[in-house]
């Protein structure tokens, strides 16, 4: 097995399974920018995998066709912005510990999706769905040589819009005074105040943000990678797009760089077994890898990861 | 004031309580169930008959401690999320220990339980050590530690301890805390010995927290960390005790299920899930030990009843899931409960 083999082998497969993590860690962005701990990310990402293989399910039954993920994927987008408008009422407005209110949404997503799941299909998992996103070779930039084997062959449209999506978070967030607006509410939010910024206003809209951008996380993960949703298929995805963020420094693009990193450790540790060189590496260090490094960023050791300053602390008028 | 303050911390678990089991009710009635025979089949399930009393305290016993572990590290401040991983390792070590070791019951099973802690206080030290030396938040690396566990424990069955069956030997009998005697007072539920280790863990956390100068030390660093800093208090240390000491009863709380429940370790696809209820049972218990073994009770109740509404009134299990989640959030967000409080003792005037 040849070395471009391997790459073509690891890497597709890697841009493939960081999809879902670059939507959520990019939701985990606006949240945590806007001074909101969103914890939620993984209950976040269940109710969107719940959402997507339904609404699919139901589209190819009126006809949708190809059609019903891209439904789907906004069906879901709403659905989660709504789930996390929860998060936002305790957190934001009745001033609920942070971390409290995402463990409970953790717990609510997570009852909720397979109590309907059990409802609606009188079964623990939504029928298999045959309407998936397709791999496709994008046109002309698949015949680059090398590159286009690589990162432009036998690949999902998903996977792009993830990149493009990441790139317009960064334009939103850096380049627009919407964007910063929502990072001077999550750095210190009495300036913002001061300066006549509607700090609870900018925080919901960053929660409801990430409830969206996570929701699609997970139908994005139903529609290439599972194909229906059960009680095990979103199982810590949504906690390591959190530790993508942070060892991403809480910035999209380092968000979108750690997310592929962690996409490529999970490719590793599945299809690893085959590769000449990283077969006698125990799958087990794979498997913690992306959880030690993001220890060791914050630690420093990574290079030094710190939170925007008012994270996690409610905003109360008029408090010194 | 003082008075009203313990009228609160009572009143706002308990309406807590009502208003989510209320709205479960609403979800269920919506949903096409019928609530009332659903919630009669749930307490049945619960404390119905000696069978299921036994159950219940059965799945009270890991609850009350790891409730215990996340009341501990909240009275220092701290949010140990990390339970689950801390149980996962005390479960193997407790397992370990059972399966290798020859000894009497009498040393076995101490010496058993005494590794689980051990495992979980070492687990439960390094986000601590992180938090204290590093400043790094330990919410976040205790959420990484859990999966470092998860998937390095499995490791270690697999390589190391592996039966047939994707699991552990069977402890000897000499470390189980399984009893004949109270199996055959409750009509043959699982009920094993454990709910005592998790009584004494209990009484052991108020005695540390209230009776001696170290529970005063970190009860000091929880309230204020400079002030305590200043009073010449070593908040460094205090952060590393809490979070190893809260390990050490998530480890505890590991070898009820190693050496009570299953007897065995099994190779973990997911979380076990009692490390995450450990945080709804401190919420409801307001961090006390009493409470934590009320809230223990009621989750752990809810839980084993869940089953008996599932085949009685056909409403699905994860309906508990969804009342917990409803309880937690209206524990957390007391304000609203406060508030509503008010309305009702105003005469209902708006």
């Amino acid at each position: 097995m040849s070395f471009m083999d391997i790459l073509a082998l690891i890497v597709p497969a890697a841009i493939v399974s960081a999809a879902p993590l670059i939507f959520t860690a990019l939701g985990g962005v606006f949240s945590e920018r806007s001074g909101v701990v969103n914890i939620g990310l993984e209950g976040l990402m269940l109710f969107g995998a719940f959402t997507g293989a339904v609404t699919i399910y139901y589209g190819e039954q009126l006809g949708l066709g190809g059609a019903s993920p891209w439904v789907s994927f906004i069906v879901a987008m709403i659905v989660g912005a709504m789930l996390a408008s929860i998060h936002a009422l305790a957190s934001i407005t009745l001033k609920a510990d942070q971390v409290v209110s995402g463990v409970a949404l953790n717990f609510l997503a997570a009852g909720l999706a397979i109590f309907l799941t059990k409802k609606i299909f009188n079964a623990g998992q939504t029928p298999v769905i045959s309407e998936r996103i397709s791999k496709s070779d994008i046109p002309f930039l698949s015949d680059i040589p090398l590159i286009g084997k690589l990162f432009f062959s036998n690949a999902y449209l998903t996977s792009y819009v993830a990149v493009g999506v990441a790139l317009i978070v960064w334009y939103v967030l850096y380049k627009t005074p919407f964007g910063l607006r929502l990072r001077s509410v999550g750095e210190h939010p009495m300036a913002a105040d001061t300066m006549g910024i509607n700090v609870t206003k900018v925080r919901y809209i960053g929660v409801l943000l990430s409830g969206a951008l996570a929701g699609l996380g997970g139908a994005v993960y139903v529609a290439s990678i599972s194909g229906n949703f059960t009680h095990s298929t979103i199982t810590g995805q949504g906690f390591m797009a959190l530790a993508a963020m942070i060892f991403g420094k809480w910035h999209p693009l380092g968000a979108l760089g750690a997310a592929l990193f962690f996409g490529l450790a999970q490719a590793i540790s599945i299809s690893g077994s085959h590769i000449p060189f990283l077969q006698d590496i125990p799958k087990v260090f794979l498997l913690i890898a992306p959880y030690v490094l993001t220890i060791l960023a914050l630690a420093g050791l990574v290079g030094r990861a710190d939170a925007p300053k008012a994270l996690g602390t409610p905003y109360e008028k008029g408090k010194r | 004031m003082q008075n009203k303050n313990n009228k609160m911390k009572l009143l706002v678990p308990l309406v807590s309580v009502f208003l989510g089991l209320l709205i479960g009710g609403i979800i269920m009635l919506v949903s096409g169930y019928r609530p009332i025979e659903a919630y009669v089949a749930l307490f049945q399930g619960m404390l119905g008959g000696p069978y299921y009393i036994g159950e219940t305290i059965r799945q009270m016993s890991p609850l009350i401690l790891s409730g215990l572990a996340v009341a501990f590290a909240f009275r220092t401040g701290l949010f140990n999320i990390g339970v689950e991983g801390q149980l996962l390792v005390g479960w193997l070590a407790a397992v370990y220990v059972g399966v290798t070791v020859d000894a009497p019951a009498i040393v076995h099973i101490p010496l058993a339980i005494l590794a689980a802690a051990v495992a979980g206080a070492l687990w439960g030290a390094v986000p601590g050590i992180l938090k204290a030396r590093f400043k790094v938040h330990e919410v976040i690396t205790t959420i990484m530690m859990n999966y470092i566990a998860l998937y390095t424990t499995n490791e270690i069955i697999r390589n190391f301890l592996l039966a047939p069956g994707e699991r552990t030997e069977n402890v000897k009998e000499s470390a189980s805390l399984a009893s004949p005697f109270l199996q055959s007072i409750t009509e043959y539920s699982t009920l094993h010995y454990g709910i005592i280790v998790a009584l004494i863990a209990a009484v052991i956390m108020w005695f540390l927290l209230w009776r001696t100068t170290m529970g005063y030390e970190l009860r000091a660093v929880g309230f204020n960390q400079h002030a305590s800093q200043y009073a010449g208090i070593n908040v460094s240390k205090n952060i590393v005790l809490s979070m190893a000491i809260s390990g050490a009863f998530a480890g505890i709380a590991g070898s009820m299920e190693g050496l009570g429940t299953y007897q065995y370790m099994t190779i973990n696809a997911a979380f076990t899930g009692v490390g995450f209820d450990g945080i709804a049972v401190a919420l409801l218990g307001a961090n006390s030990a009493i409470g934590v073994v009320l809230g223990a009770a009621l989750f752990g109740g809810l839980k084993i009843g869940a089953l008996n509404m599932q085949s009685i009134a056909g409403v699905p299990t994860e309906l508990v899931g969804v009342v917990i989640a409803l309880i937690i959030f209206f524990v957390a967000c007391s304000y609203i409960v406060h508030w509503l409080m008010n309305r009702v003792s105003k005469g209902g005037k708006i």
